[in-house]
Formats: C-alpha cells, structure tokens, sequence
C-alpha cells in the first residue's frame, strides 16, 4: 500500500510531492487525535460513572458507545447565539485561538522512534511557546462575550496559567539538563535502558510538579477555576453555544492529552518499551510497536486526569496561588540545583 | 524572486500592517492584539534569519507572557480614549518635532555608509543539524558570562522593588496562615468528654 501511494505520488512535481507527503501526515495525526478526544469524553463519562458507582452512558449504540457520535451532532446542529454587544469577530475567533495551539504541539512530538511530523532541534523550546499561547483564547472568549461571569472567568483563568506555566517550564529545564538536548527525539533516547533508567525517578519532584501545573494549566478539576460552576456559571465560555461551545470543548480535552503524551514522553521514557532490559519479557514484547507503548503511557495520565476530577474538591483562588507560586516553584528550583550536582557527579545510571 | 524572499516580504508587509494598526486602532485591546500580530511577524522574519531560539523565545516570553499581562490589565482597565484625545492639538507640535528628529536618526543609521550590505558577510546557511541553542548557550555562559550574569542581578534587582512596592500589609484582612494550618493537633482542638449515662431513678 506504501509503494502503491509513492508510485502514485511520482506523478506530482517534486515540491508538490513534499507538500502532500507533510498534509498526508498532518492528517494521520489529526483524525486519531480528534477521535481520541471524542471517545475520552466518553471515556471521562463512564470512568467518573464508574467511581460513582453508577453504569454512565449506555443508551446509544451498544454500551453507549456510539454516544460521542451523538454528542458532536448534537452540538453541530445547535444555534450558535451572538450575544449582544459582543465584539462578533473575536468572539468567533477565540475558540480558533484556542484550538490551533493545541493541536500544532503535535508536530513535534514523537510516536515512535524518529516518527515525527517535524524533527526540530528546538521541540520542547516550541511546545512551551506553543502551550503558553492557548490563554489567548480564553482570555478573548473572556472579553469579546461582553458577559461579566466570562469576563471573571477569563481574568482568573489568565493569572492562573501564566502562575502555572513559571513552574512548567522549571520542571522542562530539568529534563533538558539531563537529556542535554531540546529536541524531544533525543530526550526519549537519552532515557534508554530500562525502566528505572526513565526520568520519573531522577527527578520524581519534577515529574510530579510537572504534571501537577499541566492539570493546572489545562483549567481542569480540582484547578478549573476558570468554568467554577457554582461561582461564576461557566466562566469564560458561559455565552458560547453549539459548535462554537464544541470548539473549545475540543481544545479541553486535545489539551489533556498532549499534557498526557508530554508527561509520558518527557518522564516516562516516551515509545520505549517498559520491559527494555528485562531478560525474558524483553524478547516477549520485542514485537510491540512503540506506539502501543506511548498509547499505554498516555492513557495512564488521562486516566489520573479523570481519577482527580472525580476525587478532589475545587480549589479555592487564593489556595492555587499558593501552591502555583510558594509550593511548585521552589520545589522545582532546589531540585534543579540536585539535578546540576547529580549530573555534574555523573550519577548512575541516568547521568553517567 | 526566490520563495524565501516571497516569505520575508509577506511577513515583513504584515508586521508594518500590524506596527500601523497598534497605534491607530480605537479600541485598546484591539491596539495589544495587533501587538501579538507584529510580535508573531518579527518572530517569523527571525526564523527565516535561522535564528530559531530567539525567534521560539519571542513568542514564548513577549506573547505567551508578557502580552497576557497587558491584554489583562487593559480589559480590567475600561480605558476611556475620550479624554485621552482631548489634548491632540496641544501637544501636536512638540510630536511633529520628535517626530521628525526620529525619522532623521533612522535616516541617518539605515542610509549610512557604515550599516551598508557590503559591510557584512552574508548569514551563512548552516545544515540542518546545526543548533543555534548550543552555540548561543556556549556564547552566553563562557564568553559574555559576565554581562549575563549583571542582566540576571538587575532583573532580580526590579523584582524585588516591583514586589515591595506594591507588597502592602492590610489589618483586618481574614488570611490562612496554612503553616499554623498544618501544625494543628487534634488534641489541642477536640476534648473528648466521656459522659456516663445515668441510671433510671
């Protein structure tokens, strides 16, 4: 089937023929992607179902499985209300600001070994500048509804995620120190060996930081002050409805699982297999594609994201200051200062 | 004319547009968003110089921080432009005036024989393994360590006057202490009162 497509694409000149290999690529990212976000919504809804001890969905299709089908043509066919006094085009703008980010930090993550849409040498340089853009969406939903509930959640969402990003971005410098590369490929090599050689455990406090400010960053229970529905409704996206609404649904829960793939890329060793320098299972599993494993890895994170929604109370304002600014980020400060002497000692097995 | 230069004068014309549309733009959160355009343009005209890490940080400190901060304080501000125009014609002359000595040094700086092309070598392309993070990251912290590291003392120096003066001590203002908080003991809270139940007389 490969051989099959390069023959056909042999008729196109050459700088076309780029073109359609990157769009092809493009695609084969983006359609399992926004399939993936349709079914954690499901996924979300059955697992909390489940913590609850009640059954979820299950009344379209078998097991309800055809239930985010409905959903999406649901929300496709609702009336999309202006409200007035509404600034029209940075209203219809904002859940586009909100989406794109999330779903251009994909070029640079790697599915496999070397299976990357763009191998740049700057990678995680890129997904923290790309990251730090999805605020424009909220902030401008915030403002362009004309809507005071909107306006609230969009200022508290702000601060937040500029709070949260500060100690995101200490716990990467961690893992670029120990990889000493910023391209994400080499950061996955770098933890090669077997599992205990993954940066979970050298940097434990990073790992757990890291994850923490993306829960934070991504506007999710028990940080989803920004929707606070007994406080201020739904916050910044109280006016929004049918697609538009759906929109930013969509950036949610892409969010949530590139926060999910970059934990598992950057701390949980990424495509590598688990049973790597293990005797017997290494040969047993050698024929799983690294995929599979990145697959596994992420679900792991997107489980815990659900698994907190369903446990934890909302944080209170002043609360997720505090552990933003007087908690996470002077953890990650003193263990980058452990880190530099570890590496500088050539601690084994990770740095030597 | 090669495609990279079709790409340097499409992005270079929208950040002139962008640059335009800041200052004569009504609405001041409009102003800032164009802000965000030209900042993302320039970023774009350092990509094609391949100066990608400077170009990846522009964005990442001037829009993904710095920005958010002003749209921030703007929306919060409800900024009247009335009386902010009411001046105009006072102060025109004096602009015109500064204007104009601007637009003379500029002048003088890009028309000089001194910025001239044949001054400077040509950038030179470099492969496509070459990180320009390494090499600025080896310039920063060995050749130039010492003016980093005075840029790295005065930046600390602004914050800390930043933060005392706009730190104020409130009375009367509820705060958790959360140290206090955890250092509770139930002993010290709870008195467990044993009470016997008393017979039926």
């Amino acid at each position: 089937m490969f051989e099959a497509f390069q023959n056909a694409l042999g008729v196109f000149p050459e700088s076309l023929q780029t073109f359609i290999v990157i769009a092809v690529k493009i695609v084969a990212i983006l359609v399992p992607l926004l399939l993936a976000v349709a079914y954690l919504t499901f996924a979300e809804r059955k697992i909390i179902g489940f913590i609850q001890v009640r059954i979820g969905p299950n009344r379209v299709g078998p097991n309800g499985w055809l239930q985010p089908i409905a959903d999406a043509v649901k929300l496709m066919f609702k009336e999309i209300i202006l409200p007035s006094g509404a600034n029209r085009f940075l209203f219809l703008t904002s859940p586009v600001l909100a989406i794109a980010p999330a779903m251009a930090a994909w070029a640079v993550i790697p599915f496999g070994d070397g299976m990357v849409l763009a191998d740049v040498d700057a990678g995680l340089l890129y997904l923290l500048a790309l990251t730090s853009l999805g605020v424009y969406g909220v902030i401008i939903a915030g403002w362009a509804s004309n809507s005071k509930y909107a306006f609230l959640g969009a200022m508290r969402s702000a601060a937040q995620m500029i709070s949260y990003e500060i100690a995101m971005g200490f716990a990467l410098v961690g893992v670029l120190m120990g990889a000493g590369s910023l391209n994400l490929n080499d950061i996955v090599q770098a933890q090669s060996g077997s599992f205990l050689h993954w940066y979970w455990l050298p940097m434990l406090p990073l790992f757990m930081v890291y994850f923490i400010s993306g829960v934070a960053e991504t506007n999710r229970a028990p940080f989803d002050l920004a929707e606070g529905e007994s406080e201020i409704v739904a916050g910044f996206h109280v006016e929004y409805s049918g697609m538009t609404f759906a929109v930013f649904f969509l950036a949610e829960y892409a969010n949530m699982i590139l926060i999910s793939a970059l934990t598992a890329t950057m701390f949980l060793g990424g495509w590598l297999s688990p049973f790597q320098g293990v005797p017997v299972l290494e040969q047993a599993f050698a024929f799983v594609p690294g995929l599979v494993w990145f697959g596994l890895k992420t679900s792991i994170f997107l489980f815990i994201y659900l698994w907190l929604r369903a446990t934890f109370p909302r944080y209170r304002y002043d609360q997720v200051m505090r552990l933003g600014w007087k908690v996470l980020i002077p953890v990650t400060i003193v263990w980058i200062f452990v880190l530099g002497a570890a590496i500088y000692g050539g601690l084994g097995p990770w740095f030597d | 004319m090669g495609f990279e230069k079709f790409l340097f004068y499409l992005f270079a014309a929208i950040l002139v547009f962008a640059a335009l549309r800041v200052i004569t733009v009504r609405n001041p959160v409009h102003a800032a968003l164009f802000l965000v355009l030209a900042f993302f343009n320039s970023a774009v005209l350092w990509l094609l110089l391949e100066a990608e890490f400077l170009a990846i940080v522009l964005v990442l400190v001037y829009v993904g921080a710095v920005m958010v901060l002003f749209l921030f304080v703007v929306m919060m501000l409800d900024v009247n432009v009335a009386p902010m125009r009411e001046g105009f014609i006072h102060y025109l002359p004096v602009g015109i005036v500064i204007g104009l000595i601007m637009v003379l040094e500029m002048g003088l700086v890009v028309g000089s024989d001194f910025f001239d092309a044949d001054h400077f070598a040509a950038v030179a392309a470099h492969p496509a393994d070459f990180s320009d993070t390494k090499e600025l990251g080896g310039l920063l912290y060995t050749q130039y360590v010492l003016p980093f590291e005075l840029a790295a003392v005065i930046l600390l120096v602004a914050i800390v006057a930043a933060i005392s003066l706009t730190l104020r001590r409130r009375p009367g203002t509820k705060h958790q202490a959360p140290a206090q908080q955890v250092l509770v003991r139930s002993q010290d809270r709870v008195r467990l009162v044993q009470v016997d139940s008393e017979e039926k007389q």
